[in-house]
C-alpha cells in the first residue's frame, strides 16, 4: 500500500499461500511493520507510537473501570470510592487512567509541534494532518466527557461550562444545548450518555488512528530535512531508509520506555498533581466552586475563549456588524474552535516550498515563539479571568492567529530559505559520517 | 430541629465562600514532616491508631465518614488494628440499616456512618479535597516540590483557631481561623484595597481540638499538636488507603521500566550500529 517501493511479503509454505490468496492480513501486516522509513528521523519521531499505546493503555484500563463504575448521578462518585477502596488493584487502574490522559495529551502536543515545525502537514501529507486533527478533536471529546463521570465538583461546573458554550449559538443555541444534554441542565440523562460516548469514542480514535497510518504510510513519513525519500528504484530507497522494523521499533520502544519510567513515577508517587482537589468533592447543583478550571490539557483554549471579552475592539465590531448577534460569549467560542480550525488549515496557510523548518531562518523564530504562546495561554487558562492575565490571554490568542492567518503566508513569501541536502542519505552521513571502519 | 441549623450553617458558608476568594484570602499552612510523604513514605501504624482515636472520640461527633469501610481498620498499610478490635469497634456504631429501617449495631463490611446533622462536610476525602499549598503565580511548583498539602491543611485548620484579630468587630459571626480561607471575613479587617490584613477567615466550625482531648494508648503526650498531627495523617490515610500499596506498585513500575529502558537503549544501539557506520 506504500508508494516507496520495498520487499513485499511473500507466502511460502501451503498453509501461508492458502490464507494469503483469501486474506492478504499477514501481508498487510508485514507491509506496515517493514515500511522503509527515512533513517534520518530523530527524537520527535517517537510520539506515534508512545501514542498508540496511550490510546491502547487507555481503552485497557477504561474497560475494566466501567466494569465497577455506575453511571447514575447517585452512585457515580461512589462508584469510584468504591474502584479505589474495594476493587482489586482498582486504585491503581483508576490513576494509570486519570494521568494516562495527561501522557495521552502531553505526547499529542508534542506530536503536532513536532508536525508543525517540519512541516509534515505540508503537501502531499495534507489528509494525514487532518485526520491527525480529527483525533485530537475526539480526544478532547473522549477526555472532557471522561472527566464528567467521577460526578465531582469539577465534572459537574465543567459540563455545565462546556455545553454551555453551544447555548451560545445564536437562536439555535439553546435547543442544541438541551438536546446534548438531554434535558434543561446537566443531569443523569447527561452523565448517562456522556458514558455512553466515553465508550464509543476512543474506538472511533482507533479506527481514526488506523486511517492516519494509511495515509502517512502511502506517502512516506516525513523527516527532520523535509527532502523526500528517492523513490525511483528499491536500491535508492534503501540508501534514505531502513525498515520500520526493527530499527524503529526497537528505538520508539526504548523511547517509550524510558517516558513510562516518568509516567509510573507520577501515577505511583503524586497521582493527583495533575488533578483539581474539588473533584474529590461530589458533585452540588446548588453550590458553584469558586474557581472553574479545565485540566491542563484544555488550558489554552480555555484561555483562548475567556480573552475576547465585551470591551475588546474586535468583539466590538463583530457585534456592531452582526447587530449583535455575534456577543462576546459566541465570540469566544468561535474564537476557541477557529484556533483548533485555523491550525488544521495550515497545509493551504502555509506558502513556502520549503518543508523543514530547520531551513527556514525567519520561520524557525515565529515557531518557537509559537510554542512559547502555547505554553503562556496555558498558564494564563489556569488563572483568574482578570487584569492582568485577561490581558495576556487576549495577546496570546492574537498571536495564535496571527501565526497561522499572516505570518505563515506572508513568510513563505519574504523568506530566503537556506539549502536543504539533496537527499536523506546526505544529511545522514552529515551527522554519522560515511564511517570507514567496518560493522561491529 | 438539627436539620434546619444543618441547612443554615451550609448555606452561610456556601454564600461566604465566593467573597473570600474574590478578595484573595490567603490561609496560614504549616508544612508537616510528615512520615507518608516522598516515594518511600510509609503510614506510621501508631500514628494511625492515635488518629482513629481522636477521630472516634472528637470528630464523629459531628463529622461521617461515609465511603470508608470498617473493615479497612485492619488492612495492612492501615491502622492495622486486630481483628477483633475491627469487630468491637463496628460493634459500638449505629448504622442506619435500610432492610431493617432502623439503626443497628455495625459490623467490619458496614462503613463509617454517614453523619449530616451539624451540616459537616464527610471527612472519607477530606485530606484529598483541600489542598495546603499552591502556586506560586499558577505554575504548580509548591504541589510539585511539598506535595497537594491536604494533611498538611487539616493540621494547619486544627492549629489555626487563635484570638480573634483586634480589627475585627466583636459580634462577628463564626470562629477566626488562620488557615480557613472560605469563611467570612470583615470589611474592617481589609485594607483600602480590599486586601485581607490578617491570614484565614472565619469558620463555623468550633477549635474542635485544645489539647489533652483524648488519652493516647501508647503513651504519646496529647499536645494540640500532637494530635492535629495525628488526626492529619489518619485522614489522610481515610482518603488514600492504598497509598502504601500505590507506591510500591510505582516504584516496582520504574524500577523495571529503568532495566528495560537500558536494555533497549543497548538494543537499540548494537541494530543501528551497522547503519550508522556503513561500509560504502
Amino acid at each position: 500500500m506504500s508508494g516507496i517501493p520495498h520487499d513485499h511479503y511473500e507466502p511460502k509454505t501451503n498453509g501461508e499461500k492458502w490464507l494469503h490468496s483469501r486474506l492478504p492480513i499477514v501481508g498487510l501486516l508485514y507491509d506496515t511493520i517493514m515500511i522503509p522509513t527515512p533513517k534520518n528521523l530523530n527524537w520527535m519521531w517517537i510520539w506515534g507510537i508512545v501514542l498508540t499505546f496511550c490510546l491502547a493503555l487507555q481503552i485497557v484500563t477504561g474497560i475494566v473501570l466501567a466494569m465497577h463504575y455506575t453511571p447514575h448521578v447517585d452512585q457515580a462518585f461512589a462508584s469510584i470510592e468504591h474502584i479505589m477502596r474495594n476493587v482489586n488493584g482498582g486504585h491503581f487502574l483508576r490513576y494509570l487512567h486519570m494521568n494516562g490522559a495527561s501522557l495521552f495529551f502531553a505526547a499529542v502536543y508534542l506530536h503536532i509541534f513536532r508536525g508543525l515545525y517540519y512541516g509534515s502537514y505540508k503537501a502531499p501529507r495534507e489528509i494525514t494532518w487532518i485526520i491527525g486533527m480529527l483525533i485530537y478533536l475526539a480526544m478532547m471529546g473522549t477526555a472532557f466527557m471522561g472527566y464528567v463521570l467521577p460526578w465531582g465538583q469539577m465534572s459537574f461546573w465543567g459540563a455545565t461550562v462546556i455545553t454551555g458554550l453551544f447555548g451560545a449559538i445564536p437562536f439555535i443555541g439553546e435547543p442544541i444545548q438541551t438536546w446534548l444534554l438531554g434535558g434543561p441542565a446537566v443531569g443523569n440523562p447527561t452523565l448517562n450518555r456522556f458514558f455512553s460516548l466515553h465508550y464509543l469514542l476512543p474506538f472511533v480514535i482507533a479506527a481514526l488512528v488506523a486511517l492516519h497510518i494509511w495515509a502517512f504510510h502511502t506517502t512516506g513519513n516525513n523527516n527532520p530535512t523535509g527532502v523526500d525519500v528517492r523513490r525511483t528504484s528499491k536500491a535508492e530507497v534503501e540508501r534514505d531508509t531502513v525498515s520500520f522494523w526493527p530499527y524503529f521499533v526497537i528505538k520508539d520502544l526504548f523511547a517509550l520506555a524510558v517516558i513510562l519510567v516518568v509516567f509510573f513515577a507520577i501515577v505511583g508517587f503524586m497521582p493527583n498533581y495533575l488533578g483539581h482537589p474539588d473533584n474529590y468533592v461530589e458533585a452540588n447543583p446548588l453550590a458553584t466552586p469558586v474557581h472553574i478550571v479545565p485540566e491542563w490539557y484544555f488550558l489554552p483554549f480555555y484561555a483562548i475563549l475567556r480573552a475576547f471579552t465585551s470591551d475588546v475592539w474586535v468583539v466590538m465590531a463583530a457585534s456592531w456588524i452582526t447587530g449583535g448577534i455575534v456577543d462576546a460569549k459566541f465570540f469566544g467560542v468561535l474564537a476557541m474552535f477557529g484556533s483548533i480550525a485555523v491550525m488544521a488549515l495550515a497545509p493551504w496557510l502555509d506558502t513556502s516550498s520549503v518543508r523543514s523548518g530547520r531551513y527556514r531562518p525567519m520561520f524557525k523564530w515565529w515557531f518557537w515563539l509559537l510554542a512559547l504562546d502555547f505554553m503562556v495561554l496555558m498558564w494564563a487558562g489556569a488563572m483568574p479571568a482578570e487584569p492582568p492575565y485577561s490581558t495576556i490571554s487576549l495577546i496570546g490568542s492574537a498571536y495564535w492567529f496571527a501565526y497561522f492567518l499572516v505570518i505563515l503566508p506572508l513568510l513563505g513569501v519574504i523568506e530566503k530559505p537556506k539549502a536543504e541536502p539533496v537527499t536523506i542519505e546526505d544529511d545522514f552521513d552529515a551527522h554519522y559520517g560515511k564511517a570507514e571502519m567496518p560493522a561491529e | 430541629m438539627f436539620r434546619k441549623t444543618g441547612i443554615a450553617a451550609f448555606v452561610a458558608l456556601s454564600l461566604s465562600a465566593g467573597g473570600a476568594w474574590a478578595a484573595g484570602a490567603e490561609g496560614h499552612i504549616t508544612d508537616v514532616a510528615f512520615s507518608f510523604e516522598g516515594p518511600f513514605g510509609k503510614f506510621d501504624q501508631n500514628q494511625l491508631q492515635r488518629g482513629l482515636k481522636i477521630y472516634t472520640q472528637v470528630c464523629s461527633a459531628c463529622h461521617g465518614m461515609q465511603y470508608v469501610p470498617i473493615r479497612t481498620l485492619g488492612d495492612e498499610g492501615g491502622p492495622r488494628l486486630p481483628e477483633d478490635q475491627v469487630r468491637a469497634y463496628a460493634a459500638q456504631l449505629e448504622i442506619y440499616d435500610p432492610e431493617i429501617e432502623d439503626f443497628r449495631p455495625g459490623i467490619p463490611t458496614d462503613r463509617f456512618p454517614k453523619v449530616t446533622s451539624a451540616g459537616a462536610p464527610d471527612l472519607s476525602l477530606m485530606a484529598k479535597k483541600r489542598a495546603g499549598f499552591h502556586g506560586p503565580v499558577g505554575t504548580g511548583l509548591n504541589q510539585l516540590f511539598r506535595g497537594m498539602g491536604g494533611p498538611e491543611y487539616i493540621y494547619s485548620l486544627m492549629t489555626g483557631y487563635h484570638e480573634v484579630p483586634e480589627c475585627a468587630p466583636e459580634d462577628f459571626v463564626g470562629n477566626y481561623n488562620a488557615a480557613f480561607t472560605a469563611g467570612g471575613f470583615p470589611d474592617a479587617c481589609k485594607d483600602e484595597n480590599g486586601h485581607h490584613t490578617v491570614p484565614g477567615s472565619w469558620i463555623a466550625m468550633g477549635q474542635p481540638l485544645w489539647g489533652d482531648d483524648v488519652e493516647f494508648d501508647d503513651g504519646t503526650t496529647a499536645t494540640l499538636e500532637q494530635e492535629a498531627e495525628d488526626v492529619a495523617a489518619f485522614l489522610m490515610w481515610a482518603a488514600e488507603p492504598k497509598m502504601m500499596a500505590r507506591k510500591h506498585a510505582g516504584l516496582t513500575g520504574v524500577i523495571f521500566l529503568t532495566a528495560l529502558s537500558v536494555l533497549l537503549y543497548l538494543t537499540n544501539k548494537r541494530i543501528w550500529a551497522p547503519i550508522k557506520h556503513r561500509k560504502d
